[in-house]
């Protein structure tokens, strides 16, 4: 069972907040985030690594990204 | 899609940061102003003056640097298969943003670009700018910590994100059709200087070159100015801090080597010394920039890439230079325009208005 955070169409820095306040709410666990530039994927991504989740994938979906967070 | 990204690295924000701190300087070893090798504010203002929205006859050229960020940022887009036509998020509140950006920025004189290539030539008083940019900032991360927002963009066509460099190579063939004439003050439509900063110019098409070769890197890279200040304050991350650290220091240096670093406070070029407003007018810029998601070059290379909205940004500081002319509100080497002091007070206030109401919850 994982958590969507929606972050498509949303500007800086909003994608990387959302994200960051979910990983606060669940401590460990599985996240799916949902971008839709390449700046956002990045973003999403170094921030995710930097809270010591792992980001076990990086999958096109629709004109964006879904990313998998994980921590177990 | 490719594996890696190398200039969104840790390394490559740096190296983009290095090479623009090389270019600027040479732009103005070139014949750019002083200390204004790259200003993206300054130059847009400039093209503001260049169609007549403003008449102040010292800032009136058509800058190719700012036409290069632009196509540059869409070339790089589309060779790397990045350009996302986007639009739709709150259009109007990034124009009045942008408008107040370039206020605040034309009490200083500066874009944080600026800001830091005014420091690298030896300005002092840009200190006081770059802290009130970072105070800006700062209060512009209190109102995300609080749930501000301007809500999601659209997919839309792909035509939409193309209209701001259309825009631009509509400049470009204006810039070609009706050049400079040596002494005249109007070309075919376009207005020039014939003295001032607006008269002080790198040749066109080295000015578009480097303006090209910076609009890719930067692309690439998401270089940016507020968004390094910003993400230090409010995630302590440092990625983007060392792109403007690199550009800082490499600037620096090539300013050294080409006799262009003068220290102090006094009498630096196209600058002036009231260290309230300079304080005070980057303060406004950087809390409109926070608002806004991105710095003045940052605004062209995403509008460059499809952002429809940082398009409007854009076209929200070219305005906003015009304002900031024909009602006074700009600076100018010898002090404050005659309501840059007001226009300082109602730009606050209408960011903080901007700031406290848009805060809605994203599902």
């Amino acid at each position: 069972m994982s958590s969507i955070v929606d972050a498509r169409g949303l500007s800086c820095p909003q994608p990387v907040i959302l994200t960051l306040n979910k990983i606060k709410e669940l401590g460990k666990g599985r996240i799916e985030v949902l971008v839709d530039t390449d700046t956002s994927k990045e973003n999403v991504s170094r921030a995710a690594t930097s809270k010591g989740w792992e980001v076990k994938d990086i999958a096109p979906d629709g004109t964006g990204y879904r990313l998998t967070l994980n921590k177990p | 899609m490719r594996v890696k990204n190398v200039l969104a690295s840790r390394w490559g924000i740096i190296a983009v940061g290095a090479f623009i701190g090389i270019l600027a300087p040479v732009l103005q070893k070139l014949g750019n102003p002083g200390n204004m090798g790259i200003c993206v504010a300054c130059f847009e203002r400039d093209i503001a003056g260049a169609i007549g929205i403003h008449r102040a006859a010292v800032v009136q050229y058509m800058r190719p640097e700012i036409i290069g960020f632009v196509l540059g940022a869409l070339a790089a887009a589309l060779i790397f298969k990045e350009f996302r036509p986007r639009a739709g998020s709150a259009p109007i509140v990034r124009f009045v943003l942008g408008v107040f950006a370039m206020i605040g920025a034309l009490v200083f004189l500066g874009c944080p670009w600026r800001a830091l290539l005014r420091l690298a030539g030896g300005d002092l008083n840009a200190i006081l700018g770059l802290a009130g940019l970072i105070f800006g900032i700062w209060i512009g991360t209190l109102f995300l910590k609080g749930g501000y927002n301007l809500g999601r963009a659209e997919i839309t066509y792909p035509s939409v994100g193309l209209l701001m460099p259309l825009i631009m190579l509509g400049f470009l063939a204006l810039a070609l059709i009706y050049p400079q004439i040596t002494g005249e003050a109007k070309s075919g439509v376009l207005f020039y200087s014939v003295k001032g900063p607006g008269a002080m110019h790198a040749p066109l098409i080295i000015s578009l070159v480097v303006g090209l070769a910076i609009g890719i890197l930067a692309q690439q890279s998401r270089f940016c100015t507020m968004g390094a200040f910003r993400d230090l304050l409010l995630f302590g991350q440092t990625h983007l801090f060392g792109g403007i650290v690199a550009l800082l220091v490499v600037a620096f240096i090539t300013n050294y080597f080409l006799g262009q670093f003068h220290p102090g406070f006094a009498g630096q070029p196209v600058a002036h010394t009231l260290h309230v407003w300079n304080f005070a007018g980057m303060a406004l810029a950087g809390l409109a920039f926070a608002l806004a998601g991105g710095c003045p070059g940052r605004q062209l290379f995403l509008a460059g890439e499809g952002d429809g909205d940082a398009a409007v940004f854009v076209i929200g500081m070219i305005v906003g230079a015009a304002f900031a002319h024909n009602f006074g509100l700009a600076s100018s080497p010898k002090g404050l325009g005659p309501h840059g002091i007001a226009a300082v007070f109602i730009g606050l206030v209408v960011c903080l208005f901007i700031g406290f109401t848009m805060r809605k919850k994203i599902a």
